[in-house]
Parts: C-alpha cells; structure tokens; sequence
C-alpha cells in the first residue's frame, strides 16, 4: 500500500485515496485523439451529452408521472405538461432528445461507415455500438407506450405482435411478454419498469464498455493514416505541439467538441420550443383506445427503415407467406449492421469511402435506399407506395450480400 | 485424491448454482405471465337482433374488438363460416388483423374489412384476400341464445364452424 | 472548407428526410381540403330584416318550452339528463347563440335542422331530430326569430362560454373540469358514438385541422356523427382560442422561453469557439 503522507490539499489528499492524478491523465490529459478528424467524430460526445439531458429531464418527469392506464395519460397531459412548473419542458426535451438521439446515432454510424472505422481491430468498438443502438431502440420504445397515447397503444400493439412469427410458441411469447391478451395494464407497467430501470442501467453499462474498447485501437483519423501513438505523444509531451499528429482528449479535443455541442444544442432547443411535431407525434395526444385504430399508423421516424423492410414484402413468393418473409427480412435488418466488420472481405483497406472505387457506390447508394425507406415507410402502404417499398427492401437486403463480393473484388486490386 | 476431492466439490458448488439460476430464471418467468384474474375472462352477451342488412356493428369482448355484420342479400355466403340464426346471415369475428393486429375497418361499398396499417384486406366473410394477413379473421367461441350471441362459450354452432375447418 | 463541405452534406440528407416524413408524408396522408366555409354557401341566405318584437313573441310561443336563456333568467324547464333522456341530447341555451352562430345559418337550420347541421345520415323520418322542423314558419317569422337572438345578447361571450354554449352540450373539457351536459351513456344513444374530450384537441389535431372541421365535420370524416354547428368565423375562433388555452397553456411560455435557450446556447456557441481556438493556436 502506498505511504500515506500528510496531505498538500484536497487534490492530494484524494490522490494518495483515488490516484486522482494517474486518472485524470489515463481519461483525460494523456488520452491521445489524432489531430486528423472533422467535427464527426464530436458525434460520441454529443451523445453523452443527449444522454445526460434524457435521463435528467426522465428523472424530473419520473416525480409526476403515474404508470397505471387510468391515470397515465392525464399525469402526463395534464399534470405534467399543464401544473407542474416547466413540466413541459422536461418532456419537450426528453420526446425531442430521444428523436434527436437517433439522428445523431444515424450520422455516427455512417461516419463509422465512411471512413472504415469499424475494422482492422476497431471490431469491438463497433459491435458495442450496435448494441447501443439496440438497447436506445427498446429505451425509446418503451418510452413511447408510457404516455398512453394512440400512438403508444398501437405501436406497442402492432410491435409486441411481431414475436407472433417464432415457430410454435409465437402466439404464447406475445401473451407473455404483454401479460395479457391484449396491450393492457400489466404491459404499460413493466414496460415502465424497462424505460427507467433495466435499460437505462443496460445502456449506461454498455456506454462505458464501448468507450473501453475505444482505448486500444484509439478512434480513426479522415485518411485512415496509421499512426504510432507512443512516438506522437511523445512529441506531444516533448512541447512539439505543432509537430505532432496528436492531440490530448483534455483540453484540446474537448475544446472543439464543448463548441459542436454548443451548436447542436442551440438546433436543439429551436426543435424542443418550436418544431417538436417530428419527435412527439400530435396523435399521441389522443388517448389509448383499444377500439379503434388510428387512421395512419407508423412508428417513429427512426424506426421507420426498419419498418418498411418488413411492410416491403406484401406478396407471397414461392409459397412462402408474405407475413414470414417480411418478419426473417425485418430480423435481418435488425442485425444486419451488427456483422458489418465480417461482411467487409477487405479488412485491412480502411481507407475513407471516396477512396475505394467499388465501396464508395454502395456507401451511398446504403444513405439514398435508408432515406427511400424511410420516407415510404410512414406513406400509407397502397398502390406505387407499397412497390417502392419492396424494391427498396430487396435493393437493402441486396446491399449487404453483395457486400462480401464487392470488397473481395476490391482486395484483389489492392493487391495488384 | 486432493485434486479430485477438490474438482468435485468445485463441480457441486457449480451445479447447485446452476439449477439455483435455472429455478430463479423459472421463477422470473412466471412472473412475467398474464394474471390468473386476466386469464380467467370473462362472457360477453350481445344483441344482434337489431343491426340492419349491411351494417357491421363491433363489441367488445377480452379487450378485443369483436365485429358482426349482418350479411345482405347479395353478398356471398360462406358455409364454412357464416353464423346463421333464422333468416338471418352473420360473419362474427375478432376485429383483429392477423398480420399485427390493427383494427380494420369494414368498407361497405367495397364489401371488405381494409386494415390501414399495412393494407390487408378481407372480404365479407373475413377470408383475407390481399396484403400480408396470413389468415383470415379468427371467429371467438360463441354459443347462440336467441337472437343474442354469448361470446366466450363454445356452443353447438362453434363447433361445427371449426370442425367444418379441420 | 472541407468540414463545412461535410456540414451541408449531412444537412442536406437530414432536411431531405425531414421533408419526406414530415411535410411530404403529410400532405399524403391529409389530401388538401377546401377552406372553412362561413358563408354557409347551401343554405339560402336570409334576405328580410327580422322584427325584434316579433320575434320576442315566436321565441317565448316556441323555444323556451325546451330552451333555456339563462341571461335573461329563462332557466330550463327540465334538469339536463331528464332532457337528455326525453330528447336524447341537452337542448342548448340561447343566451349568445344570435352571436355565436352565422345568421343565415340560423335561418336555414330552423327551416330544416338535419340538412343545415348534414346530420342526414344520422336522422330521418325513422329516427327524427331532436330539434323539430319549423319550416311551417314564415321566411318573415324566421328572420323576426333570429333578429331576437341577437338582439337578447348583451355583452361578448367570452371564449369558456362560447364553448359551452356550442360544443358543451356533447364534448366534456376535463382539463377545465368541465363536464358534457349531456352525459356519455345518452349520447351513444342519440348518435350512436360518445363524443371525446376535447381538452388535448389542440395538440392532437391542431388549429389547422380544427379550423376546417369545425366549420363541417362531414367533409373532414366520413359518416362522422358530429352535426354542423354553424359557428361565425369570429366565434370559431373563440373555440379555438379556448380549446389553446386549456389543451396549450403553455404555448406562450414556451415560445418565449424559447428564444432565451436559444440566446443561452448561441453565446455559449460563440464563447467555446473562442476557446477552441485559443487551445488550437498551440497545437495546429
Ligand atoms: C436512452 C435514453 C432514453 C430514451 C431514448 C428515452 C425515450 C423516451 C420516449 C420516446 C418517451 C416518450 C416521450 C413522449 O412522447 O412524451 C419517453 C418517456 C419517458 N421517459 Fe424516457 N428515454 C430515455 C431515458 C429515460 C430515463 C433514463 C428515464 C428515467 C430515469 C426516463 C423516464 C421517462 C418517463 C418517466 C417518461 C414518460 C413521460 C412522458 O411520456 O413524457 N427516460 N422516453
Ligand atoms: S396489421 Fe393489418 S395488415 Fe398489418
């Protein structure tokens, strides 16, 4: 054990308890960011920052609302966004961070993409990602059900029963996981208890075993430049600041991202006071009502891709039921991106998308057919509608099984 | 013998762990299933005495949306599944689509039942005819009494409806 | 140059799924409809000058038997669920209703109550409306009617009690502890669909839905059960500023808290980019 000395002061004092110092500069001052990135790569810390806002307004929401199907829908509407001082704005922020959350999501996956940061032994860091997205995917999910809206009721109604496609025991998996016959109480509860227990404990878990994995491999750079970070940060540390292809985390790299911050939430809060219709929809301001369907039913609009893979296959093929090839694509794309690092047959090429003469088509052709689903999957499901919806689907689906042979073809010529 | 005596041990201390954690999940997992007070549900009585030719009324019955529509004259019957009391020609269903379940809504004009979330239709006697509905409309247990219709029970007519099926 | 580069590309693929799943996806699902219509274009307009006198005379002969006109004291002869239960709805009181409704509307609906509320494919001669006909009257003896009306009404009604008076009767606004005259189990009866609470109407459907629908709900739902109400522009408004009130309330603390956070945020904006490049001076 070390030798405990009188202490110089409070930072020394915790130093010979906590090794303050030794951490500070492990996370902080000696954690090493290559110079080389655009604002970008400030989407991880815009997320934290998104996090902290949602579990912050969720706790302040948490002192007012009622998970009970009598009392939800007023504990929100009224008690909360009417009586209790800016109840309204803990719940704008928290329905418009949640939206916010998955565009920021989105364009931190396709970066991820872009520049092949999901490879050559950042595999980790992107698997955790995934599951990231995953664990936010159920959090928003089962946020959605508690304010016992029109919209909740469906959704959960039209979701739940998805679990109706498992061979054999469907039919029980779908009573069990709701605990009734239909979306009812007995959902509305536990689902209270996955939004603001389990999974916010999963997901703050799973944030902090992501950035582990970030440690090793260090995060990418725009051109993808290998760099030795013990020599860079030595010259960093030798006072060869401009030398250096390096950058400390603390302050340097952190600098720029308080400043993306800053912009982001000035966007974000124009969003929360004036154009929150995107993020909390005006149906779900009409209570549940088992009885009747709303007109137009959709998700939200970050799991509307998601959801036109599955609406796309409206037609039996070759015997097989519409309903079952809609459910095994929607499954697929659910995981899709999960096994990404073990599609691409070019692992050690992480050079940036415009530098891969095959790859950087799929790259965009990926954003345009993700933004084409996602725009016909909210489109009522007739007519021309439900056609772009299915060459949409099978274009996605295709994109990933030619993934292996495209990067293949493209190992061969860097090879050459 | 020490090494061995001590592998078994370790061994026992696993295992009893292990059927423990298979007992605990067991446990959980029952906690999870619908309350015995919901699923002993209960009967619903409705009258259909009075719905017109052509008009589709919805109860309610388990939190379900139950439909029945009297049959006009025209439109096509269905041995395998039409309720028949006296005169009169009913289609009795769960309101449920069975793709995931929306409620659709009956189209008088076109004779169907059009679910709007994912475009399945059914026709008059709740057969799916189009769209990703896998099935057609499931008929609820329901015994005759009258010109009523006890949802819940499974009466004569409910049994030749699904023996018909099989 | 090339993060700003980066900048527009990734708002340009944000604005163009904005737009697809916002405006685009709506005007798909809401096909246009035509304004609010607060001339009553198919009722024939009412072309005499009414007789105030006159029309004391005709209103006391036949109204009040049913109606209340509380400003006036005229309470209503019956309790509001025995005139439920005997009419099958509450009979409104005509305290403002010579303001809050259109005038030719007025004229048309006493003629012919269904045509003028389009309530056809609720009433008819199996099950007759609430409100008789009074097509037997002059054109004269209507106008004398409706001058009344107006003329009863002594001071504005506020938006509360415009509401009351035209929507009140059916709709409930539990966020303003307000409860339907007439109470749900009647009005399934009577139209064969209770008729929600509207005290999150302005969220959920939103003044621009509201300001076509209300004007006539037949056009804006198919079948709907909801009659015509024949409310002026002047006192839709009103409804709709009520409804803002109760269902938004916050609507005008929002919008001026607004701006501060956004202030807040963009001087925050500014000062951390000062900073950054100070910190980058050093190492780039
Ligand atoms: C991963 C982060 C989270 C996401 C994506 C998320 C998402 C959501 C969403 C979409 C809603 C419905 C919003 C609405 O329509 O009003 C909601 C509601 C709610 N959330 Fe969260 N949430 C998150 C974290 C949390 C946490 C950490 C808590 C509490 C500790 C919490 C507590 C609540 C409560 C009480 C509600 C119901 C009130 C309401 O509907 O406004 N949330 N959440
Ligand atoms: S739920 Fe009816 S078609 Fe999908």
């Amino acid at each position: 054990m070390a030798e405990i000395r009188k202490s110089e002061g409070l930072i020394d004092w915790l130093d010979q308890r906590l090794a303050v110092k030794a951490f500070m500069r492990v996370m902080m001052t000696e954690y090493w960011i290559p110079k080389n990135i655009n604002f970008l790569w400030a989407m991880g810390v815009v997320l934290v920052v998104l996090f902290g806002v949602l579990l912050v307004t969720g706790l302040l929401l948490l002192m007012y609302y009622k998970p009970d199907i009598n009392l939800a829908f007023d504990s929100v509407n009224y008690t909360i966004m009417q009586e209790v001082e800016y109840g309204w704005l803990w719940r704008h922020m928290h329905g418009v961070a949640a939206s916010a959350t998955f565009l920021i999501i989105y364009i931190h996956l396709f970066t991820g993409i872009y520049y092949g940061s999901y490879k050559k032994g950042r595999e980790m860091i992107w698997i955790t990602g995934m599951v990231l997205f995953i664990a936010f995917s159920a959090e928003a999910f089962s946020g959605y059900m508690l304010p016992w809206g029109q919209m909740s009721y469906w959704a959960a109604q039209v979701i739940t029963n998805l679990f109706s496609g498992i061979p054999v025991i469907g039919d029980d998996v779908v009573i069990w996981i709701r605990g009734d016959y239909v979306v009812a109480d007995a959902t509305l509860t536990r689902f209270f208890m996955l939004h603001v227990v389990l999974l916010p404990l999963v997901i703050i878990v799973v944030i902090a075993v992501h950035f582990y994995s970030l440690r090793f491999p260090h995060v990418n750079n725009q051109d993808s430049e290998e760099l030795n970070f013990d020599v860079e940060a030595k010259k960093f540390l030798d006072g060869r600041k401009k030398e250096s292809k390096v950058v400390p985390f603390w302050p340097v790299f952190l600098s720029k991202d308080f400043f993306v911050v800053g912009a982001f939430m000035t966007f974000f809060f124009l969003l929360c006071c004036y154009h929150f219709d995107f993020a909390m929809d005006p149906i779900n301001f009409e209570p549940a009502n088992s009885m009747k369907t709303p007109a137009h039913i959709y998700p939200e609009w970050y799991f509307l891709w998601n959801y036109e893979v599955l609406r796309g296959f409206f037609f039996d093929i070759a015997g097989i039921a519409a309903m079952d090839i809609g459910l095994i694509a929607f499954v697929i794309a659910n995981i899709v991106f999960m096994v990404l690092p073990f599609l691409d047959r070019n692992p050690m090429n992480t050079a940036p998308a415009h530098k891969r003469p095959l790859f950087k088509y799929w790259f965009w052709i990926l954003v345009v057919d993700m933004i084409v689903l996602t725009v016909y999957g909210k489109l009522p499901p007739t007519g021309v509608n439900a056609w772009v919806g299915f060459f949409a689907a099978i274009i996605f689906l295709g994109l990933f099984i030619a993934l292996p042979f495209i990067t293949k073809h493209e190992a061969k010529g860097d090879v050459q | 013998m020490a090494q061995t005596r001590r592998d078994f041990i370790g061994m026992a201390l696993g295992g009893i762990t292990a059927v423990g954690g298979v007992c605990t999940l067991g446990a959980m997992k029952k906690s999870w299933d619908p309350l015995p007070s919901v699923q002993s549900a209960g009967f619903v009585t409705v009258d259909v005495s009075t719905i017109q030719e052509g008009e589709a009324r919805s109860f309610q019955w388990r939190g379900k949306p139950i439909f029945v529509l009297r049959k006009s004259a025209d439109t096509p019957k269905n041995a395998k599944r039409d309720v028949v009391i006296g005169e009169k020609v009913f289609t009795l269903v769960i309101g449920l689509c069975t793709h995931l379940g929306c409620i659709p809504s009956y189209d008088a004009k076109q004779k169907s039942f059009i679910c709007a979330c994912h475009g399945g239709v059914f026709d008059a006697s709740g057969i799916n005819t189009f769209g990703p509905p896998p099935r057609p409309l499931d008929i609820p247990p329901f015994k005759i009494a009258g010109e009523s219709l006890v949802l819940g029970e499974e009466g004569e007519e409910y049994k030749k409806l699904t023996a018909k099926k099989a | 140059m090339r993060e700003l580069k980066i900048l527009a590309i990734v708002i340009f693929f944000t604005a163009v799924t904005y737009w697809g799943v916002e405006p685009y996806a709506h005007s798909q699902m809401h096909p246009h409809v035509a304004p609010a219509d607060f001339n009553f274009k198919d009722i024939q307009p009412l072309a005499l000058n009414g007789n105030n006198e006159n029309g004391k005379t005709l209103v006391e002969a036949n109204c009040i038997a049913c109606h209340s006109i509380k400003s006036l004291g005229l309470e209503a002869p019956m309790s509001n669920d025995d005139a439920a239960s005997a009419y099958g709805v509450v009979p409104p009181d005509l305290s403002h209703a010579g303001v809050i409704y259109d005038k030719n509307y007025l004229a048309g609906f006493l003629k012919d109550p269904v045509n003028a509320t389009k309530l056809s494919h609720k009433f008819g001669d199996t099950k007759p409306y609430a409100m008789p006909s009074y097509s037997f009257l002059s054109d004269q003896e209507i106008a004398d009617i409706v001058a009344y009306l107006k003329n009863v009404v002594a001071t504005k009604p506020t938006d509360k009690m415009v509401f009351e008076e035209a929507c009140g009767r059916c709709h409930s606004m539990k966020y303003d502890s307000f409860k339907a005259q007439t109470s749900s189990t009647f009005m399934k009866n009577y139209l064969g669909a209770e008729a929600p609470d509207l005290s999150m109407m302005i969220r959920s459907k939103k003044a621009e839905y509201l300001t076509p629908f209300i004007n006539e709900p037949l056009k804006m739902v198919e079948g709907i059960a909801m009659p015509r109400v024949g409310l002026t522009a002047a006192s839709q408004e009103q409804v709709i500023a009520y409804m803002e009130n109760v269902g938004d309330r916050k609507k005008a603390e929002r919008e001026d808290l607004g701006l501060k956070l956004i202030g807040f945020m963009a001087i925050f904006t500014l000062i951390a980019y000062a900073w950054k490049v100070r910190i980058w001076k050093e190492v780039a």
